[in-house]
């Protein structure tokens, strides 16, 4: 790998070397590593791009990182990653993709994961998406997750796209049995003219369970965003959706948040704010010291945080 | 040392601060007087936080009237709001971080909260939004000051909005920073325990400094006028 692609790994997984326990790097289309363990099996799928991660029952504190890496302009990729995670697992899961363009055609990675969570497993997945680079190509991403969670399975997934995407359609689908949690935090930064939809939608099937999506955006110059965040509670449950941005300049900011109880036990909230950075904010930060530039900054970081 | 020349502040022709002349420089001092005669405009015109509509406001001999509100942070100007601002995703660490104008230590910020009565280890990482109560909102507004030891500690009635409980402590707090801050403290207040601890006591009303004086001087007039106050129903029904 280069400088750049190892900056790129830097921001998307936080790694400055390779990382402990089972790993796959897929760079500019291709393996640039990989690593399985006695209970973390990474296999190629042989029928499209793509591997499957097999997480055998009752692992613990171990975790798997795939990050994605891509920095030859025009690439254009659709990448199937399965994860089968068995009973009683307690895991993490890194991925993340990052695109340097300095080209003129567009580069996109859409990543499509699945989760399969075995009963009463533990999963925390943690993904960032990363653009740079000057070439009028585009950086472009479309994740796709899809979460299937068995009965008292848990998963908290932490999702963010702080730079440098300009167009992303980010669709997170989500099932629910018996005693199942899902808790998402989603943080969004769009700048210039980026474009960022983001579409949840989680069917909350079984009797008590939960799920909580908490989306914070900043929008900033002409940017535009759209969040749709869809709960379905059938049958005893708690749902929540919050969508709170902040808006700048001449974004836009759409926040649809929905709702469908098909359970008098559903219960199920929405939240969703989208405003400017409030003045006594600045002001408070400015009595510390800082300018206004600097407070505003700092107030954003936290929010996005 | 403050000084304020001539200072006006007029909002769509209605005269809110009037002509204010004031010499502040002995260690304590209590701004006080009845709701709406301009003590909190007074302290926002010394932050910085709004403009004077004429009149000179001097820090140690040096003009700061023009300077903006993060220039005067930064010649030693500190303002406590009487409402604490809520943050969402800032952590009281990285508030008193920023107070303390370094990444301080967790014994730095240990030291400073407990002066306020919280244990750090229970606040560092909670963040500054609605999971904190009034009380402990103010008291965190409060350690970022003391974060900040200035030159001029303005405080927008630190007492509003906390219990009896935490105002006792408080009384306390102000106690031992008259003893142990080098600088000039500011606090706007209506509380007889605060202005009792006082080296001198400003007497605003309808925006004009009514009486400028020692606190021995003006302090048993304050609570005389306060009992005979122009509503007898009211006087009767406190007693």
């Amino acid at each position: 790998m280069d400088a750049i692609e190892k900056n790129m790994l830097k921001e998307v997984a936080d790694l400055d070397s390779l990382p402990t326990g089972a790993y796959n790097i897929r760079a500019n289309g291709v393996s640039a590593g990989r690593n399985s363990t006695a209970n973390i099996d990474i296999i190629t799928k042989e029928d499209k791009p793509g591997i499957d991660i097999r997480i055998k029952p009752g692992t613990k504190k171990e975790s798997v990182h795939i990050p994605v890496v891509i920095s030859a302009t025009g690439l254009k990729e659709s990448v199937y990653n399965d994860f089968y995670i068995g009973e009683d697992c307690d895991v993490v899961i890194v991925a993340g993709c990052g695109i340097h363009n300095c080209g003129g055609q567009d580069s996109r990675h859409d990543g499509i994961h699945t989760f399969y969570v075995g009963k009463n497993a533990k999963v925390r997945y943690i993904e960032k998406h990363y653009g740079e680079g000057d070439g009028e190509g585009k950086r472009l991403m479309n994740p796709q997750t899809v979460v299937h969670l068995e009965e008292g399975a848990q998963m908290i997934m932490e999702t963010a796209q702080i730079s440098g995407i300009d167009d992303t359609l980010r669709q997170t689908t989500a099932d629910l049995a018996a005693g199942a949690s899902l808790d998402i935090r989603e943080s969004i930064m769009t700048t210039g003219t980026q474009n960022s939809v983001s579409e949840f939608c989680a069917d909350l099937n079984g009797e008590n369970c939960s799920c909580n999506i908490v989306s914070r955006t900043v929008a900033r110059d002409n940017s535009t965003q759209h969040y749709t965040s869809r709960l379905n509670g059938n049958n005893i449950c708690a749902g929540h959706t919050e969508c709170d941005s902040i808006i700048m300049n001449q974004a836009q900011v759409l926040a649809t948040p929905e709702l469908k109880a098909s359970s008098t036990e559903a219960s199920l909230i929405h939240e969703a704010a989208i405003g400017k950075i409030a003045g006594e904010q600045l002001i408070k930060l400015m009595t510390l010291g800082l300018t206004e530039e600097e407070a505003e900054e700092q107030i954003i970081s936290g929010f996005l945080k | 040392m403050l000084e304020l020349k001539d200072v006006c502040y007029a909002v769509e022709d209605k005269e809110i601060v009037k002509n204010v002349n004031l010499v502040i420089e002995d260690h304590f001092v209590v701004i006080t007087g009845p709701n709406g005669s301009g003590k909190s405009t007074l302290a926002k015109l010394i932050a910085g936080i709004i403009e004077p509509t004429s009149g000179t406001i001097l820090l140690d001999g040096e003009d700061i009237t023009g300077l903006n509100i993060t220039e005067r942070a930064k010649k030693g100007i500190s303002y406590a709001f009487q409402q604490p601002v809520r943050f969402k995703g800032l952590t009281v660490r990285d508030l008193m971080g920023l107070a303390a104008g370094k990444d301080a230590s967790f014994s730095e910020l240990c030291d400073i909260l407990s002066e306020v009565g919280l244990c750090a280890k229970e606040y560092i990482n909670r963040g500054l939004d609605g999971s904190l109560s009034g009380g402990e909102l103010k008291r965190i507004e409060i350690a970022m000051i003391l974060a900040r030891n200035s030159k001029l500690s303005i405080f927008d009635e630190p007492e509003a909005g906390i219990d009896l409980w935490s105002f006792s402590k408080l009384i306390r707090v102000f106690e031992k920073m008259v003893s142990k801050s080098d600088g000039n403290i500011l606090i706007i207040s209506h509380q007889e325990r605060i202005l009792d601890i006082a080296d001198k006591i400003i007497y605003l009303k309808d925006g004009e400094v009514e009486r400028y004086a020692k606190k021995d001087e003006i302090l048993p007039d304050i609570l005389n006028s306060a009992v005979n106050g122009t509503c007898r129903v009211l006087v009767d029904k406190l007693d």
